[in-house]
């Protein structure tokens, strides 16, 4: 019987959202690069960003993981207010992220890059450090949990390369390994196709449904219509720092607002004659 | 002397300490601005000036008119060659890089004026006579007076070349946006050498108008140095006008703390302005909020 | 750990051949120095963060400790503790702002303070003697055991460093370690990533003081006398050349910095003067050039050959 309802609750999204943005507004000194952006996102959901260049989707991301605050506005992470937080508390409550010009610690290994993302999990601190107390368990949990999170993005055999050193491609997926690492309940995938080839794209596309069946949301931020039309539940379409439109990849894709936007007015006039 | 006119007296010479830290502070902008370096040697070139301006006309014994332009030209060379040989060859340093190598810089500036000159303290003697000029019942020097000029003239100068030389405009563009400087068919790298250059050229001529008034010796850069950063940072770094008005408050607060308190911990004024202003508001007074934000992270 | 252990060997063993000479006391000096380097080097390399103060450090070590034991016949040892605490205290108080800055914001708050306690030392003449110092500060003992010989203060000096080289190598290799050198690869990356950044610059700031702290009091101790000439900025960037040379990312580094730059000087004695102009110059070459520091680059050299 529970685990009917759980087939339910999970078939039709009965479940509290796990992230509530609300009329959140980011102002730079003149520049409104987010302008009143609701919405929501429900447990196991894959959603993305789209929209032109400057609409603001990184900025709304870099608000939700609380690089800078916004000027106004409430994002809620499983109910509790997390604007104004520092980073790293908020990555300790379960949102991590991946970056678009990829950002791995490239003084360290790739082991210990994905080892830096258990910290805010793990424990033990200076004084034990110094004296050496008791981190041998730890340790070892830290070590097999990042060497597992490797595996899962298929780079266990570079574990001990120095990050510097990998292509474009295995940074990226370093990068999800790491994030992999904190544990998040929310994952914020900051245009995770980008320089990628096709069949590059396509292992993507596969790694982000590995994640989302970890019991993961996912959030992305892309500009590859492919990817994104492949991977969504839904998706939300963002101009100059407003919400456009928002639903199904096929709503938003015929949506004209949309189009206007991607393609200026006049195409408008002449996509309604060459429509099949 | 009544307390109004010991006031005035405090006034004047915080004026003049203030314009010399407000033309170092000046070199750190120029620098700053087109680059996003802070270097640490920048009190070095105002010593440079002093002393090689002592050289060249008390023991060259060149005409002071001869051996001022000189003076600023040997200084602006060694500014570039500096930037030439440390700086340029950098591929993407990191701050602690640059840190490092300036005051590596420094360093050497020092030891090699140590090496020159020895250790001694040196004069000049006053461009136009010594006789201090009285004006509403406190007195100032009439180098004072000079420094004065001096530093408005640099202004002027800074003002006429960066809003209406080409040059200026280019220093400018890659202050505000390299990439797209660079794009446009600005010479980044050349830009880079110029704001070097002209750092030392100002710093050399503060160098040398003040050393009638307050001596020379090897060791002075650093001091001079920090104090201009105190002047640069709290006028906001990159603003110009705030170098100058920066430099005015701190001088005379020096003095006034000099005068009325003690002179012992009169260099502590302006270190202790720094950390105040670093701690409570980084942007400074001039800058903006937002390139304070950029600064913490 | 093989290291650490050759090289105690190695420190216990020295003295027997030196007997109580003129390069014991150099060596003395060498531990002393290291003493702060490591702890810097923990500051600037793993963490990533600059001091160009840190003589200041050193400074309130030896004089607190020196302050307490001459002015309030306190023991050399509770003196040394006490001088942790008050030096450790004030880079609390000077580190939690100042590490909010970036790169040269840091840079000059560290060198500002630097310069502010230098001034302080000279000017609080009732508690430093001025310019000109105060002396009679009297030796550690044990009992009755008095540290009086180079020999006995050579091995207190060196116990402490390696005591200090060992808690090092504990957090260089610990989870703390890790979080420090992903402050260095990126710090707002780190934050994001759950790296509580600012309280661990912090605290590494506040523990390498603790280390320049003890080697002051080491210093007042066995000179016995202080002034304040020895903790100017001119010292402050004899430190971060040392940490440099050796090799930033590494205690090991930060001795054999020290001891190069504590030994050489005594055999290139016609430079005195001009030690500064090879500083300034060594800086800026390794920084050019070498930027791990030397003892990284031996290090490669030799991983190449084997």
């Amino acid at each position: 019987m529970r685990q009917l309802l759980v087939w339910l609750r999970k078939r039709y999204n009965i479940m509290d959202p796990i992230l509530q943005v609300e009329k959140l507004e980011k102002n730079f000194g003149g520049v409104l690069a987010v302008d009143g952006v609701d919405f929501e996102m429900n447990p196991h959901q894959i959603k993305a960003i789209i929209g032109p260049n400057g609409a603001g989707k990184t900025t709304i991301f870099n608000l939700i993981c609380g690089i800078y605050p916004p000027t106004s506005g409430t994002i809620r992470l499983k109910q509790h207010k997390i604007n104004g937080l520092k980073p790293c508390v908020i990555a300790e409550k379960g949102i991590s992220r991946t970056f678009q010009n990829v950002q791995v610690f490239e003084n360290m290994s790739v082991l210990e890059n994905v080892m830096v993302g258990r910290h805010c999990r793990t424990r033990s601190e200076l004084f034990a450090a110094i004296m050496h107390l008791g981190t041998r368990a730890e340790e070892k949990g830290i070590r097999d949990y990042s060497l597992e999170m490797l595996s899962f993005v298929g780079l266990e055999a570079k574990k001990n390369e120095a990050a510097s050193n990998l292509t474009f491609q295995q940074q990226k997926l370093l990068e999800f390994a790491r994030a992999l690492a904190t544990e998040p309940n929310l994952f914020l995938l900051d245009e995770p196709a980008a320089g990628l080839s096709v069949p590059e794209a396509n292992e993507m596309a596969q790694l982000i449904y590995r994640i989302r069946d970890m019991g993961i949301t996912i959030l992305l931020v892309e500009h590859d219509m492919e990817l994104v039309m492949e991977v969504s539940d839904r998706v939300i379409v963002l101009s100059s720092g407003q919400v456009i439109a928002e639903g199904t990849s096929r709503q938003v894709q015929n949506n004209e607002a949309v189009i206007a936007v991607y393609l200026g007015e006049r195409e408008i006039e002449n996509a309604d004659h060459t429509k099949p | 002397m009544t307390l109004g006119d010991q006031l005035l007296q405090y006034l004047f010479t915080g004026i003049t300490i203030g314009a010399i830290y407000g033309m170092v502070a000046l070199g750190f902008n120029i620098i700053y601005s087109s680059t996003g370096i802070i270097n640490l040697a920048q009190g070095e070139f105002v010593m440079l000036g002093g002393m090689t301006m002592i050289y060249l006309t008390t023991i060259i014994k060149l005409p002071m008119v001869v051996g001022f332009f000189l003076s600023i030209l040997i200084v602006t060379l060694i500014g570039a060659a500096f930037e030439r040989g440390a700086i340029h060859p950098l591929k993407s340093p990191s701050v602690i890089t640059l840190i490092i190598i300036t005051v590596a810089a420094s360093i050497l500036f020092k030891g090699g004026a140590m090496f020159t000159w020895g250790k001694h303290t040196y004069s000049l003697p006053p461009f136009s006579g010594e006789e201090p000029v009285r004006i509403l019942g406190a007195t100032i020097l009439p180098q004072a007076l000079w420094i004065l000029g001096t530093m408005a003239a640099t202004v002027v100068f800074l003002i006429l070349f960066f809003g209406f030389t080409l040059t200026g405009k280019a220093m400018r563009a890659c202050a505000a946006n390299r990439t797209a400087a660079s794009l446009v068919g600005i010479n980044v790298k050349t830009m880079v050498l110029l704001s070097f250059a002209l750092s030392a050229g100002i710093g050399a001529a503060a160098g040398i108008i003040i050393t009638p008034i307050t001596l020379m010796d090897y060791n002075r850069g650093a001091m001079l140095a920090v104090k201009g950063f105190s002047v640069a940072v709290l006028g906001g770094l990159g603003s110009n006008v705030g170098a100058v008005v920066a430099g005015f408050i701190i001088g005379i607060m020096e003095s006034l703390g000099a005068g009325f308190i003690s002179s012992g911990y009169k260099d502590a004024i302006a270190l202790v302005v720094l950390l105040l202003v670093l701690f409570l508001k980084p942007s400074g007074l001039l800058g903006s909020r937002e390139r304070g934000e950029f600064k913490k992270f | 750990m093989i290291a650490l252990i050759t090289l105690a060997g190695a420190i216990m063993v020295i003295p027997l051949g030196l007997g109580d000479s003129y390069y014991l006391n150099v060596l003395i000096f060498v531990g002393i120095y290291s003493l702060i380097t490591i702890g810097l080097s923990l500051l600037m390399g793993y963490a990533g963060q600059i001091s160009l103060g840190h003589a200041a450090f050193f400074g309130l070590g030896a004089y607190t400790s020196g302050i307490l034991s001459t002015k309030f016949g306190i023991s050399p040892w509770f003196a040394l503790l006490a001088a942790i605490f008050v030096t450790g205290g004030i880079a609390f108080l000077i580190g939690a702002p100042a590490l909010k800055l970036k790169g040269h914001y840091l840079a000059m708050a560290t060198l500002a303070f630097g310069y502010i306690v230098f001034i302080v030392f000279n000017q609080v003449s009732s508690l430093t003697g001025g310019p000109s110092g105060f002396g009679e500060i009297p030796r550690f003992r044990l009992g009755s055991f008095l540290f009086k010989t180079d020999v006995h203060y050579y091995y207190l000096v060196w116990s402490l460093v390696i005591v200090a080289l060992l808690i090092s190598l504990n957090i260089t290799h610990s989870r703390v370690g890790r979080a420090l050198r992903s402050i260095h690869g990126g710090e707002l990356t780190a934050n994001i990533m759950g790296v509580n950044t600012a309280k661990y610059k912090i605290q590494i700031f506040v523990l390498s003081a603790v280390y320049a702290s003890v080697a002051g009091s080491l210093y007042a101790h066995f000179i016995t006398f202080l002034n304040p000439s020895p903790f100017d900025f001119h010292f402050s960037i004899v430190l971060v050349t040392m940490v440099v040379i050796g090799g930033m990312a590494s205690v090991w580094g930060a001795m054999i910095g020290a001891a190069l730059l504590t030994l050489l000087p005594q055999y290139l004695r016609v430079f005195h003067d001009y030690d500064i102009l090879i500083y300034g110059f060594t800086l800026l070459v390794i920084m050019i050039f070498l930027p791990q520091g030397l003892f990284a680059a031996i290090i490669g050299l030799v991983k190449k050959k084997i």
